[in-house]
């Protein structure tokens, strides 16, 4: 029997089928290449297929049927009843503070990954030129990645003299020493449109707060600064190219395809973040308040607008994003 | 105008610049100010990230009469390195630094070896239900694991595969006071970030030609023997990047080293609960609690954040050039 057999009756060929004969042994399907791919592909992410199935699946289908009923802590265990969407009702209509929280915190995501984005590409433009002390800068500039990562960045807010530094600080932002505020209040007399710069002066505020967000993004985009041959430039500035040309012309595709991994990144890092407003009002609902079933749609509800949010950043870049073929 | 090189530098500046037309100078400027505005920039940004961690170095060697004296401000007046020890009586040091660095090794080894293979499998195979599977691994980036850590606990408190042991021993195994359970969920990709991993390895893997593995097969190497002699050589920088994200992460982590770890001492752990810990170490007898002062607590609190870090950054400095080499691949085609 010839190898490509399995291709030689295309009339009862279906994918069903065939993905389950790919793995019984004894029949033509089995022993095409197409087939033996398949089932070393299998082996080679068993690991996370056994994983998912042992340790994620249950807790997953656990809380969404959470999500679906009412839950009662009893001894020993919980009780559940199925109430449908009820939870997902009064997440979004009942619940006083989920919708608005929600709602703030995805504009909030959005102003500050485009923030931390264009941050951490125009730092990386920079480390990857040549300039004195630059290992030193590259140095400092991995030290968000450590100091934002695990027990540290919450270790610091411990205790009383943290917030007593921190208020002290509101106090003089209010006092009207704050020069941000000054040159705001100089913008507004001017005339720019309000909403515009209220937000660039968000970003201002924040800049710590996106440096220390961006430490994997700087290596990440400077790791694909490094690899844009500099034949590139030199063909450029021979035929005329100025700089700022070759900078979007060369540069700013070259690393579009990072782009994408960046952007993914950090919505996901923004997500995640302990001091997130939703995850504080969804874990107030699971422990101060007991509402199990309605915490599990809270959560299930922001899961869902972050892969939404991933689906449409990763949609949109995607369309924009040019590969290089060598 | 004609010049050759030998008379345009026999020539000065000012001549060249004459002759050029004034553009040698109008570059010189340019360069000169962007290379004053770029310094000014990165100073800015490299001191904002720097300045909290140098007064709080500078305050750790203070002692302790030099923090309420308003008179000191940067420097200390009495240098002393007495509040490192005291910190590292409170951490339990060498012992929990130990622990610190074996459990991190062995897990994020244990991470970064399943998640090559995973990522590998992603990259160059192809079987049913992929794309179910790889949605999966998104998915285990974007599910916090605060959500399943209640589950997890159940599962470990009587574990059993299948219902086998029940069958066998007529009972469960107890797996909560071992490092067993991390170890075993590390090697199904289900640590800290694994999918993030998994997916910076396939972007790589998927920039190697395929033509590699043509080659290997016709002369006779089987899958195995392709991924071990070919691929694997190949994407050493970017395991090793990989290794070190998941070491650091795993050093600094607590969620995890909480809930699987607690049996031993851990630097995070010990780190996290260091406020309570230092109200019975300054107190005389055990048995009584007294109130440390809030600017001393954060003095020490840096110190053990500084001596958390320490390792990592002198880590980071070495490896620095493989480290940032290796990521460029992972942008590499979809």
């Amino acid at each position: 029997m010839s190898k490509n057999s399995a291709y030689t009756h295309d009339h009862w060929y279906s994918p069903i089928t065939d993905a389950i004969l790919m793995y019984i042994p004894g029949n033509s399907v089995y022993r095409t290449m197409r087939a033996r791919n398949a089932r070393h592909g299998t082996l080679f992410i068993l690991p996370l297929i056994i994983g998912f199935l042992v340790f994620m699946a249950r807790p997953l289908v656990e809380s969404f049927y959470m999500s679906l009923s009412t839950v009662t802590i009893e001894q020993g265990g919980y009780s559940a009843a199925f109430v449908g969407l009820e939870n997902y009702k009064y997440a979004l209509t009942v619940d006083p503070y989920y919708n608005a929280k929600l709602v703030e915190e995805i504009g909030r995501m959005s102003i500050n990954t485009l923030a931390t984005l264009v941050m951490s590409f125009v730092i990386a433009v920079i480390l990857n030129q040549d300039f004195k002390g630059r290992t030193l800068c590259r140095a400092i500039f991995f030290l968000p990645v450590i100091l934002s990562s695990g027990v540290l960045p919450g270790i610091e807010s411990q205790n009383e003299f943290y917030d007593m530094m921190a208020s002290v600080s509101e106090e003089a932002a209010n006092s009207g020493l704050n020069l941000s505020e000054s040159l705001q209040n100089l913008l507004s007399v001017s005339g720019v449109g309000n909403t515009v710069f209220e937000v660039v002066f968000t970003m201002i505020d924040q800049i710590y707060d996106i440096v220390m967000a961006s430490g994997i993004q700087i290596i990440v985009f400077l790791s694909g600064l490094q690899t844009i041959p500099d034949s590139l430039y030199e063909a450029a500035s021979v035929e005329g190219c100025s700089a700022w040309e070759s900078f979007w012309k060369i540069t700013f595709p070259m690393v579009s395809p990072l782009l994408l991994v960046n952007c993914i990144y950090t919505i996901i890092d923004f997500f995640m973040k302990n001091d997130n407003e939703v995850m504080e009002r969804i874990n107030l609902v699971m422990y101060q308040q007991f509402k199990f079933g309605e915490s599990a749609a809270m959560s299930w509800i922001y899961f869902a607008v972050a892969v939404v949010f991933i689906a449409l950043c990763s949609f949109i870049i995607s369309k924009g994003v040019h590969y290089y073929e060598d | 105008m004609k010049t050759n090189s030998s008379e345009l530098k026999s020539v000065s500046f000012r001549e060249a610049n004459r002759r050029s037309g004034g553009i040698l100078l109008r570059n010189r400027i340019i360069k000169g100010s962007v290379s004053v505005a770029r310094a000014l920039l990165m100073f800015g940004l490299c001191f904002m990230i720097i300045q909290p961690l140098l007064i709080r170095f500078s305050s750790s060697l203070m002692a302790e009469s030099d923090l309420y004296d308003s008179t000191v401000l940067l420097v200390p007046r009495n240098v002393t390195l007495d509040n490192y020890r005291i910190v590292a009586d409170l951490t339990n040091l060498p012992k929990s630094m130990l622990n610190t660095v074996w459990t991190s090794l062995l897990v994020s080894v244990c991470q970064i070896v399943s998640c090559t293979l995973v990522g590998y499998g992603f990259a160059r195979y192809n079987f049913p239900l992929k794309k179910f599977w790889f949605g999966c691994c998104i998915a285990l980036i974007i599910i916090p694991p605060q959500t399943i850590s209640t589950s997890l606990f159940i599962v470990f408190s009587n574990f059993d595969v299948l219902g086998l042991f029940k069958l066998f021993t007529g009972k469960t195994v107890n797996l909560r006071s071992s490092v067993l359970p991390y170890v075993l969920m590390s090697l199904t990709c289900m640590g800290l970030k694994n999918g993030l991993y998994i997916y910076m390895l396939r972007q790589y893997f998927r920039g190697i030609p395929k033509s590699l593995e043509e080659a290997a097969y016709i002369d006779g190497c089987n899958t195995v023997h392709t991924f071990v002699r070919i691929m694997l050589p190949d994407a050493v920088p970017i395991i090793l990047s990989c290794f070190l994200f998941a070491f650091v992460w795993q050093w600094t982590d607590l969620f995890y080293t909480r809930n699987f770890l607690s049996t031993y001492s851990i630097y995070s752990t010990e780190l996290a609960s260091i406020v309570s810990r230092m109200a019975r170490y300054f107190s005389a007898d055990a048995s009584q609690t007294v109130i440390v002062p809030p600017a001393r607590q954060q003095q020490l609190i840096f110190i053990g954040v500084l001596i958390c870090s320490a390792p990592l950054i002198v880590l980071y400095c070495f490896t620095q050039k493989t480290f940032v080499k290796s990521l460029a691949m992972t942008g590499s085609k979809e």
